[in-house]
């Protein structure tokens, strides 16, 4: 019976299969595989919350019953009073310390106390208060004030620090003004000592609001205290340093992928992660390197790795790779804060924070996650898996983010106090604040002023970012300063030209000469409406006022002696549209660092660059008009004023320092050149060898200002697509460019 | 089943050699162990289909046969929420753990009928529809799991969305009863009405240890930044009420107030408003003689002219959200529907979903004590401002309001965002609207650089076979100074590159001129124009009118003079 005992072997083989499968020790390979692409797609293979088939009771959402009884009992006037004696301490709020009615008369106005004889103030805070003081903000009648700065050194107050300064509670409590702290801000940077390190200033707040660095989440008063970064002595009051990053790479990848060098604690606070950063340096694109070397006895504390940390600590050096790292771990310190993280920012290098319970600086308004990795200190050893796991068009993005956040909030004391004033600015208008939008992208909350508009369209950074264009037709503001005498007047001209372009909604005369208005019969009829302005006290820098009856998006800026065709401003306003936010117009004029007298020149030389453009022939988004305005100080302006010069050089270096890009000059008809510094009016006016050396001023009063040079050199004209081109002149849409 | 066809087929070929008696025996026991086989590969490969057949009968379970949980009086009671809690002091961030999809896996207790010694109980309503929607939704989202232990948040079935029907004790005791309770570490509890009289508090009253809590009507005081979450109040008119949407654009009343329940204060205040500005303002209350069986939640009344509601929310610019007993109100949700901009005055309310929608682009928050200035705030907001807060307004509510499954998965992406805070969702992703999505222009380099000439370009050739072309190039770009790296892309599969240093003099070529002349060839470019639009589904091609010349180019000056001479001299 070999066949029977052949079935007898296959039957139990079978049986034996049939029991295996059941059991689910063996699966079929495409049933495994299908089971897996399930779980990928995010298919469950069971659904264990039922759907129940029986009716269930309704959420009812109306408290309507609750309110009507409520509203019996209780006043809404009085509960707000209940709010604002009960919230206090720890526990305030901007609902409940602070007085808004203080705001409501004279706007934001910021009030620093005198400064008292005998006071030792540091040079950090002395940088605070002269920012303050030097800014739009400032008042000093305490009368008109709506928040209040001490003239205290309240910086350091950690005890055994050679500034801190003592008897604080005392000087406090003496203060006329002081209130219980309320609608007072103060600055701090470090708090407590060795070994806790508390968040403890050592005297009593009251309802003051804090700018701390270092401030924890379990501490900060959310919308009341603000979290400013830890920032060196030799931070530059204004200004800054710029970014490093020159230029973006693509892969984005540096040398290393994680750096980090610094001290290692040995015992207390603080230690912990720092001492477990050896399980991940790696030598190789992990490189994390700490010292015990530091403090009078580390020696005494020394435990088995020192040496080793040590040795390899000093084999790296710290800018090298600073510069050379994708991303750069920033673990808390003694305190939460630390400087790395300000070095890193402005190092291109994304931060990866390690400090569990940092409210980061600024978090009000700063979306770290588009800048920084936001680690958690219990994770340390998943980091690098996390950080290699990061896309490099995110990388891309992390690292334009750190330069953008550092220029725009960081890289200057001035920035760092204007940040914090407009923070609470923005709580105290709360319906004209800044969106998270204008914080967190270019040009950042410091050059968009909600008081203008909060409409986003109405600014000329968003056009891309929302999917919108420019209104499409410009106002042209014409700058009349000679008295109408003639019809041949170049200014009746100009008029005429401007009015014809298809794209011109209006024009407004803006008229600065002390003769009286011409009658209105005098302007010639167009098919444009005209509006007379009389210039407020007839000053240069009344033509950059932001007129409400400018409706338009586009500005045309007009000296009364420009020269202009239809065609070129027809072409000039479709340049414009392109780039919306920089100035675009014909004359250009160029600076240069002048190394024998040490400071900044001015040439109106024909050069292969420029970085200016005269705003006698210029189109600009009309924000700029309002910015000027507002957010120059008055010392610049008034030079301006008093100079009757330099109005066009302010404006390219404000425009500039917003954009941080060059004006661009479009081409024009050679006789303007001639027309420009030739005869008429205009021409006292460049003749004068003192206007010239008046420029070169002005160029370094307002350098020494922005705290930098803003201005920046093109070498781009732009032309007319077929301009000059070898082909028939009836191609050419705007052929009268080239025609002479 | 491949496996099993190959049994069957070998099976044939043998019987036959064998006796009848043995083997009908055979083949009996043959079919079964096929049948098995089969039975198996079925399992295998369609293993979803026999549980969801259990699923079918789970479908017709009713709540009242949810397992009964007696609670002794004596049964612990949670910690209240401590204040102090943050993501990394109060949340075990271990049992959410790495994984690549950066995505945390929510566990939801069975439901279970709590009830205490004498078998009241602990709610008077027990699970709501609501609650029961939300919990469906979460898990047949990618959240869900049904494995406890790989869980890293866990929701309670025990619904407390709202307190008034809570008894506060019992409920607590509940909590603690279940069992990965732990002090309420990773728990998510979900309320909606908090408080009760005659404090009305602004968080949920039930004591709950460490547990996240996803309320409606957080105060500033209650509300743990970066812990909790602040949800809408659900609106069930969502549901019930569809709202086309409008364009914006102006509407017939500037503001409209439709709430029933505001306080004789405020409503004086907006009756004062209404005496000074006239028709803008349209002031509706309650319904005081409805005819019998007509929902009163829908209707609105003034001097009796009824409204219907929500509808009348459309009618107007502004619609005003007066804070009640709570700083939530379903309201919010009710006008935002309508695309209606809200002015809330509800001082020290944490607005739904703060941590990530930004809402001053689509709704005005003034506070109590200016509600006399409110017309005036209003006035000054640009017309345009008003429209893309009306077309804001109405995207809320679609995306985060519309149902308790948007507010449920939108309160779980916001707790799995800050675990996962380096694959978060951008700020774009939570507050653009679609239509803005599609239409904006996000440059991957949008920093301001003018970058410096040391690093040059590196240029890219691109070839076929015409070599004397490709060297005449090679021999033109290579005198440019800035060039760093010149890198030749050889397409040709049927021809080896040239090698080494040839030289090769030009050739009159002229080719480049017919091919770009070619008719053919334009049609064939003017397709693929097409093609790529409309897959792009848009023409993301601008079209300009300028060129960038350098600054002297073809002025009246020495071309010695100039940093670009030659340009343009061809």
């Amino acid at each position: 019976m070999q066949a029977k005992k052949r079935y007898l072997i296959l039957l139990s083989a079978g049986a034996c299969l049939v029991l295996l499968f059941y059991l689910g020790g063996v699966q079929l390979p495409a049933a495994s595989r299908s089971r897996h692409d399930r779980s990928r797609n995010g298919y469950r293979p069971d659904q264990p919350w039922p759907h129940f088939s029986d009716p269930l009771h309704l959420f009812l959402p109306w408290d309507q019953t609750d309110t009507e009884e409520y509203n019996l009992h209780i006043s809404p006037r009085h509960k707000r009073d209940v709010n604002t004696s009960v919230y206090k301490g720890k526990r305030c709020r901007m609902d409940s310390c602070f007085d808004f009615s203080l705001c409501q008369k004279n706007g934001f106005k910021v009030y620093v106390y005198p400064q008292q004889k005998g006071e030792k103030i540091s040079e950090s805070y002395q940088n605070i208060l002269s920012t303050i003081e030097g800014s739009r903000f400032y008042t000093s009648d305490p009368g008109q004030a709506c928040l209040f700065v001490l003239s205290l050194d309240t910086l350091d107050r950690d005890q055994l620090s050679p500034q801190y300064v003592h008897n604080l509670k005392t000087k406090v409590q003496n203060l006329p003004l002081w209130n219980d702290g309320r609608n007072h801000l103060i600055f701090n940077l470090y708090s407590g000592t060795w070994p806790d390190y508390t968040e403890d200033l050592g005297f009593d707040i009251g309802q003051a609001m804090l700018a701390k660095a270092s401030i924890s989440t379990e501490n900060v008063r959310p919308n009341f205290d603000v979290s400013i970064p830890l920032f060196s002595k030799e931070h530059p009051r204004t200004g800054g340093e710029r970014g490093y990053l020159k230029y973006n790479s693509i892969p984005p990848f540096r040398k290393y992928m994680l750096v980090f060098k610094g001290k290692r604690y040995l015992t207390g606070i603080g230690s912990d992660t720092r001492n477990a950063l050896h399980h991940v340096h790696n030598a190789e694109d992990v490189v994390l390197l700490t010292t015990c070397k530091h403090g009078k006895d580390w020696q005494k504390h020394k435990d088995a790795r020192c040496d080793k940390d040590n040795a390899e600590y000093d084999k790296y050096d710290y800018k090298e790779m600073l510069h050379n790292s994708t991303f750069c771990l920033v673990p808390r310190g003694r305190r939460l804060g630390s400087f790395r993280f300000l070095e890193a920012l402005q190092a291109a290098c994304v931060p990866v924070m390690l400090s569990n319970g940092w409210e980061l600086p600024f978090s009000e308004i700063i979306d770290w996650n588009t800048a920084a990795v936001i680690g958690d200190e219990r994770l340390l050893l998943q980091i690098p898996t996390t950080v290699r796991s990061i896309h490099q068009d995110k990388i891309l993005s992390l690292r334009q983010q750190t330069q953008f956040l550092w220029e725009a909030y960081f890289s200057s004391v001035e920035k760092i106090v204007l940040t914090t004033l407009e923070i609470i600015q923005d709580r105290v208008f709360e319906h004209g604040s800044r969106s998270s939008l204008m914080w967190n992208s270019h040009p950042g909350g410091l050059f968009a002023l909600p008081q203008y508009s909060g409409y986003l369209g109405d600014f000329p950074f968003y056009y891309a970012t929302l999917g919108i264009k420019p209104y499409p037709k410009f106002t042209a503001v014409i700058h009349a300063v000679s008295p109408l005498v003639s019809q041949s007047q170049p200014i009746l001209k100009l008029l005429v030209a401007v009015a014809k372009s298809q794209y011109c909604a209006q024009i407004i005369v803006l008229w600065n000469c002390d003769k009286p208005l011409p009658a209105k019969h005098r302007w010639p009829a167009t098919s444009v409406p005209v509006i007379v302005i009389e210039g407020e006290n007839k000053v240069m820098s009344s033509r950059f006022l932001p007129y409400e009856t400018i409706v338009t998006d586009a500005v045309l800026s007009l000296d009364e002696d420009t020269v202009l065709s239809t065609t070129e401003v027809d072409f000039a306003f479709t340049v414009w549209q392109s780039f919306p936010e920089r100035i675009v117009g014909y004359p250009a004029r160029s600076h240069f660092w002048d190394s024998n007298k040490e400071r900044w020149g001015y040439t109106s030389k024909w050069t292969n660059d420029y970085s200016m453009v005269l705003t006698g022939a210029a189109i600009y988004h009309r924000y700029y008009h309002y910015l000027y305005t507002n957010y120059l100080p008055t010392s610049l302006k008034s030079m301006v004023d008093q100079l009757a010069n330099c109005e066009d050089i302010l404006m390219n270096f404000l425009v500039s320092a917003v954009t941080k890009l060059p004006p661009i000059k479009v081409t024009q008809k050679k006789q303007y050149k001639e027309t420009m510094m030739g005869q008429s009016s205009r021409a006292s006016r460049w003749a004068d060898p003192d206007h010239f050396a008046q420029r070169q001023t002005c160029m370094n009063k307002f350098a020494s200002w922005f705290g930098a040079m803003p201005l920046v050199h093109s070498q781009m004209r732009l032309d007319p697509v077929l301009f000059k081109d070898q082909v028939s002149i009836l191609r050419k849409k705007y052929r009268d460019i080239e025609r002479l | 089943m491949y496996a099993s066809g190959k049994y069957s087929s070998r099976g044939p070929a043998l019987i036959p050699r064998m006796k009848t008696k043995h083997r009908i025996y055979y083949i009996t026991l043959f079919s079964v162990v096929l049948l098995g086989l089969i039975a198996t590969g079925m399992f295998q490969f369609w293993p979803h289909s026999i549980e969801s057949a259990a699923d079918w009968t789970l479908d017709k379970r009713s709540v009242h046969d949810a397992p009964l949980v007696r609670l002794p009086v004596s049964s612990p009671i949670p910690e209240r929420g401590d204040l102090s809690c943050r993501m990394h002091t109060c949340f075990d961030v271990y049992r959410c753990g790495y994984n690549p999809k950066n995505r945390i896996k929510v566990y939801i207790y069975p439901l279970q009928k709590f009830v205490d010694e004498l078998g009241v109980p602990i709610s008077s309503t027990g699970l709501s529809r609501e609650y029961n929607d939300l919990l469906s939704a979460i898990s047949d989202s990618n959240f869900y799991t049904d494995d406890v232990t790989r869980a890293c948040l866990f929701i309670p079935s025990i619904d407390v969305l709202n307190q008034n029907s809570l008894r506060i004790r019992e409920t607590a005791q509940a909590l603690t009863m279940l069992p990965r309770w732990d002090k309420g570490m990773n728990h998510l509890l979900f309320n909606m009405l908090p408080g009760g009289p005659p404090d009305y508090n602004t968080a949920l009253d039930v004591p709950r240890d460490r547990a996240l809590l996803a309320g409606g009507g957080f105060s500033t005081w209650t509300y743990r930044q970066g812990y909790d979450v602040s949800i809408p109040v659900y609106s069930p008119l969502s549901a019930d009420v569809e709202l086309p949407e409008r364009q914006p654009g102006p509407r017939h009343y500037f503001i409209l107030s439709s709430q029933t329940a505001i306080h004789r204060e405020y409503r004086a205040e907006l009756e004062r408003l209404k005496e000074e500005n006239g028709e803008a303002l349209l002031l509706l209350d309650k319904c005081s003689n409805l005819s019998q069986g007509v929902a009163s939640a829908r209707k609105r009344c003034y001097k009796g002219q009824v409204y219907d509601y929500p509808q009348i929310l459309q009618e107007s610019s502004f619609c005003v959200v007066l804070r009640g007993a709570r700083l939530g109100q379903a309201a919010l949700s009710d006008v935002l529907q309508a695309g209606c901009v809200p002015v809330i005055l509800a001082d020290s309310y944490i607005l739904p979903f703060s941590e990530v929608l930004d809402w001053k682009r689509a709704s005005v928050v003034i506070p109590e004590e200016k509600l006399s200035e409110m017309y005036t705030i209003l006035k000054s907001i640009p017309h345009r401002q008003v429209e893309e807060m009306q077309r804001q307004a109405r995207w809320f509510w679609e995306a985060y309001f519309s149902s308790m499954k948007a507010i449920g998965l939108t309160t779980l992406q916001i707790i799995n965002d800050r675990i996962y805070p380096y694959a978060a969702r951008t700020y774009e992703q939570w507050n653009n609207p679609p239509v803005v999505k599609w239409s904006s222009v996000n440059s991957p380099l949008f920093l301001p650089l003018i970058p410096p000439r040391a690093p040059g370009f590196t240029a890219v050739v691109l070839t076929y076979d015409r070599v004397e072309s490709l060297f005449r190039v090679i021999t033109e770009i290579s005198k440019v100074p800035s060039l760093a790296k010149l890198l030749v892309v050889w397409n040709n599969q049927n021809k080896s590159p040239p090698e080494g240093e040839k030289k090769f003099k030009c050739p009159e070529c002229t080719a480049i001129d017919g091919l770009s002349l070619d008719q053919t060839h334009m049609v064939e470019r003017s397709e693929c124009i097409n093609k790529f639009a409309s897959v792009f589904g848009t023409m993301p091609l601008k079209v300009v009118e300028h060129r960038a010349d350098p600054v002297l180019y073809k002025d009246d000056f020495p071309e010695k003079l100039k940093s670009f001479p030659n340009i343009g001299s061809l």
